[in-house]
């Protein structure tokens, strides 16, 4: 049947009809919805799982692989960071199912932290790497990688970028999935165990079975030369093969070259593609990958060829390539003009800027706000972490004084509070992300002494990539209801002494509880729970009584509510965002804020 | 047939059914479709974008800035801050209703979107719809989305027929809301009739 869907969904619907049996991944933006999509297609015999982090999916995806079954990881490329470990190593022992780990990579970056890419992990890790262009190419390959991957016996790498990820396209697909059939695992320690001499063997022959990869790859069919012009050249790869294409609409007889195999490069392919080219351009995002092999083929083969991409400063390192910023330089590398006419909007008035913010009515702007008060005129820290809370730093909160990566605002708490004696360490951390990478950070608190109060920031779900279910939440991806894991029994089986529970929406108990563990030294926790606002029906509506607000705006200077907005000059509440939290109300000088029944 | 359409607003706004509804009637008459929606931390009541290709030339997932023949636009901020994707001959269709940012609403400025509609104006071929005053008779904002698309349906430069885009309607939203949503679509193409290029519909 003809389905449109998005990239990630291309990449799920490829993989089951791969037969995959297996999937787990990490939610993160650009690819949380590839699980999310087989969670919602009819299929059979696949396990699929929210797993608590990157590192646990790929060990439990591993381990499908090695029983013969084909098995997909899914995280953003951030989450391969957290899966590093035991990528590494899966890499020397190789698989016997094939196993596929998906990374989609960020450039921007747009909702990311760092603008990483994932081909160097392929060339650190000594794995094969493929890197589709559009949703249609992400059905095709992710099924050739399952194929790679078994029949060379190692784990590949798959690298959407976000405009693969988050674009839309009809594909044509089977009406039903079925897991493939396999083997079971078979006892070989020789083969299963990582061992110094294992490593040793096996380094010797990845290199080796590396060089055949790469022969391999040079007759893939995603790794393609157009245009038969001499003389200049055109190199590209992902989605930036697209923009290069879209540019070139209407021009004849340009060669462009497009490798969709970065690792292990297809050298002979290459080599080929570049005969009787003079100069050579390279367009592709994050890292300057494949310019760095085109530079490397030249060198060995004595080639003249002048070559041009990042690191001559033609393509800029950052941020994400797009038409507008490729027709430039393909216009200024073939001497032509690709641009289209545009409006000329140099004397548009000032736009208003829009950062992302907390959603009307979050219970974490509430929770924020708590701690602010209960802290007002003392000396504080504030560790913030990984979700929609790190959008707590936006003004008037301003709430957040770091935040580096899942789980860090636990520990980097610690390390404030052993150096700056004299302040108050917090820790700000969200469910998901207490159970995905913070829980062993309390425990690193407890036993070394840390004087830290935590702040678990408890929505029941995992709100900022679309609200996926984990292990608090009492609900899984095989459609099952679980037991709830307790954040509250993890903090006390820790052994915190003290762990209080208060509903954010209740700003005085909230208050009374910050002002409580700040009065005492160690570990404290405080548990904020109420559910995220998108998940659950408002509890009603706030209005302004006009004849009793003076118009000092106050609630808009406290806690910065989308909601709360000015009309002629007066505070008014817009309807249709208000979801009746009542946090304003309770910041109202006048009491002029009151509630209504939904 | 090739048309670029781009869909613009404020996070939460209901951008993206529109483009699914678009992308699908498209789909539905025969012509190879490809989108490209915001989608992460900006969906957070910040800008987004949906980017709806119809047309076999389509390769890059976003329309090339001065490539779009449609800008539908959910706010009037945004629309200027999009325009420059506007074809020369294309068709905006703005709401002039503005959308405030907390960050406004902290400084101040008085930002309404009027500034932004009478430049507007001057630069594009416009059709203007007050959001407020569309909305009113179905009490609610939430079917202001198939309103603008029903804007955009009227104003014929969708390429796109009432039909297939009706069909789709009732494909996409909740059984019990397709009545109000057909309403609303109704009411979204007769303003389109009637409305001449400025703000409240005047002749």
């Amino acid at each position: 049947m003809k389905q449109y869907v998005m990239g990630n969904g291309a990449i799920a619907l490829g993989a089951l009809s791969a037969g995959v049996g297996l999937v787990a991944g990490y939610p993160g933006t650009p690819s949380s919805e590839i699980i999310e999509t087989i969670s919602k297609c009819p299929h059979e015999g696949v396990h699929l799982e929210w797993s608590v982090n990157e590192k646990a999916a790929l060990e439990v995806a591993a381990a499908a692989a090695y029983s013969g079954a084909r098995a997909m990881v899914t995280m953003k490329q951030m989450g391969l960071n957290v899966a590093s470990d035991p990528l590494m190593s899966v890499a020397y022992i190789g698989v016997k199912g094939g196993l596929v780990i998906v990374s989609a990579d960020d450039p921007g970056p747009i909702s990311s932290q760092t603008e990483q890419d994932t081909r160097r992990y392929a060339d650190f890790c000594r794995i094969p790497v493929f890197d589709p262009a559009s949703p249609e190419e992400a059905y095709e390959m992710i099924r050739d990688a399952f194929e790679y991957s078994e029949k060379y016996s190692t784990p590949v790498l798959f690298r959407p970028t976000t405009r693969v990820c988050h674009a839309y396209a009809a594909i044509e697909t089977p009406d039903n999935y079925a897991a493939a059939p396999y083997g079971g695992f078979e006892r070989d320690p020789g083969k299963w165990v990582i061992f110094p001499r294992l490593s040793y063997i096996n380094h010797g022959k990845i290199e080796k079975r590396n060089g055949e990869i790469a022969k391999d790859f040079s007759s893939y069919r995603f790794n393609t030369v157009e245009g038969a012009g001499t003389g200049k050249a055109v190199v590209a790869s992902g989605v930036s093969y697209n923009y290069v294409r879209e540019c070139l609409k209407g021009q004849e007889g340009i060669r462009l070259i497009r490798v969709a195999t970065a690792f292990p490069f297809p050298e002979d392919f290459m080599l080929k593609a570049l005969d009787g080219v003079k100069e050579v351009l390279c367009i592709e995002e994050l890292s300057p990958y494949i310019e760095e092999q085109i530079l490397k083929i030249a060198g060995k083969n004595h080639l003249d060829l002048r070559i041009s991409g990042k690191l001559d400063g033609s393509v800029p390192h950052n941020g994400e390539n797009g038409v507008e910023l490729c027709s430039g330089i393909l216009d200024r590398f073939l001497g032509i003009r690709t641009a289209l006419e545009q409006a000329d909007v140099s004397d548009a008035p000032a736009l208003p800027v829009r950062p992302p913010v907390l959603c009307a009515g979050c219970p974490h702007r509430a929770s924020f706000y708590a701690v602010k008060q209960a802290m007002k005129g003392q000396k504080a820290v504030f560790c913030g972490d990984i979700g929609c809370y790190t959008l707590g730093n936006a003004m008037p909160l301003d709430m957040v004084d770091t935040c580096l990566c899942m789980g860090a605002g636990i520990t980097m708490a610690q390390g404030m509070s052993h150096m700056n004696k004299d302040t108050t360490a917090f820790a700000f951390v969200g469910d998901s992300t207490f159970f995905a990478s913070g829980m062993t950070g309390v425990v690193n608190a407890v036993y070394n002494e840390a004087d830290i109060i935590l702040c678990v920031l408890d929505n029941s779900t995992t709100a900022m990539t679309g609200h996926q279910p984990h292990p608090g939440t009492g609900r899984n991806m095989m459609g099952n209801a679980v037991e709830k894991v307790s954040i509250e029994k993890v903090l006390e089986g820790i052994g915190v002494k003290k762990v209080l529970t208060v509903d954010p929406l209740k700003p005085d108990e909230a208050v009374r509880a910050v002002k409580e563990c700040e009065q005492e030294t160690g570990v404290r926790a405080i548990i904020f729970k109420s559910p995220c606002v998108a998940i659950t029906k408002p509890a009603g509506k706030c209005a302004v009584d006009t004849a009793k607000c003076v118009n000092c705006k106050k609630c808009i200077r406290e806690i910065g509510c989308p909601a709360l907005i000015t009309a002629g000059g007066r505070v008014t509440i817009d309807r249709n965002l208000c979801t009746g939290c009542g946090l304003c109300s309770h910041i109202c000088p006048v009491h002029a804020i009151g509630g209504e029944q939904a | 047939m090739n048309k670029d359409i781009l869909i613009c607003g404020v996070g939460g706004q209901g951008t993206v059914l529109a483009s699914r509804i678009i992308a699908a009637a498209a789909m539905d008459e025969g012509s190879p479709v490809h989108s490209a929606e915001t989608i992460g931390m900006a969906q957070r009541g910040g800008s987004v974008t949906s980017h709806v290709r119809i047309g076999g030339e389509a390769y890059s997932p976003m329309i090339s800035p001065g490539g779009a023949d449609m800008l539908l636009a959910f706010e009037p901020g945004e629309a200027v801050r999009n325009l420059r994707y506007l074809k020369k001959d294309g068709t905006a269709v703005v709401n002039t209703t503005a959308v405030k940012p907390v960050t406004e609403s902290l400084k101040d400025t008085g930002y309404d979107g009027s500034e932004m509609t009478a430049y507007l104006k001057q630069k594009c071929s416009c059709i203007f719809v007050d959001a407020e005053e569309v909305c009113r008779p179905f009490g609610s904002s939430k079917f202001f989305n198939i309103i603008m698309l029903g804007v955009a349906a009227g104003s014929g430069s969708l390429g796109l027929s009432r039909e297939t885009l009706l069909k789709q309607i009732e494909k996409y939203v909740p059984a019990k809301f397709l009545d109000v949503n057909i309403r609303a679509f109704e009411a979204g193409t007769a303003l389109a009739g009637r409305a001449s290029g400025n703000p409240k519909g005047e002749e």
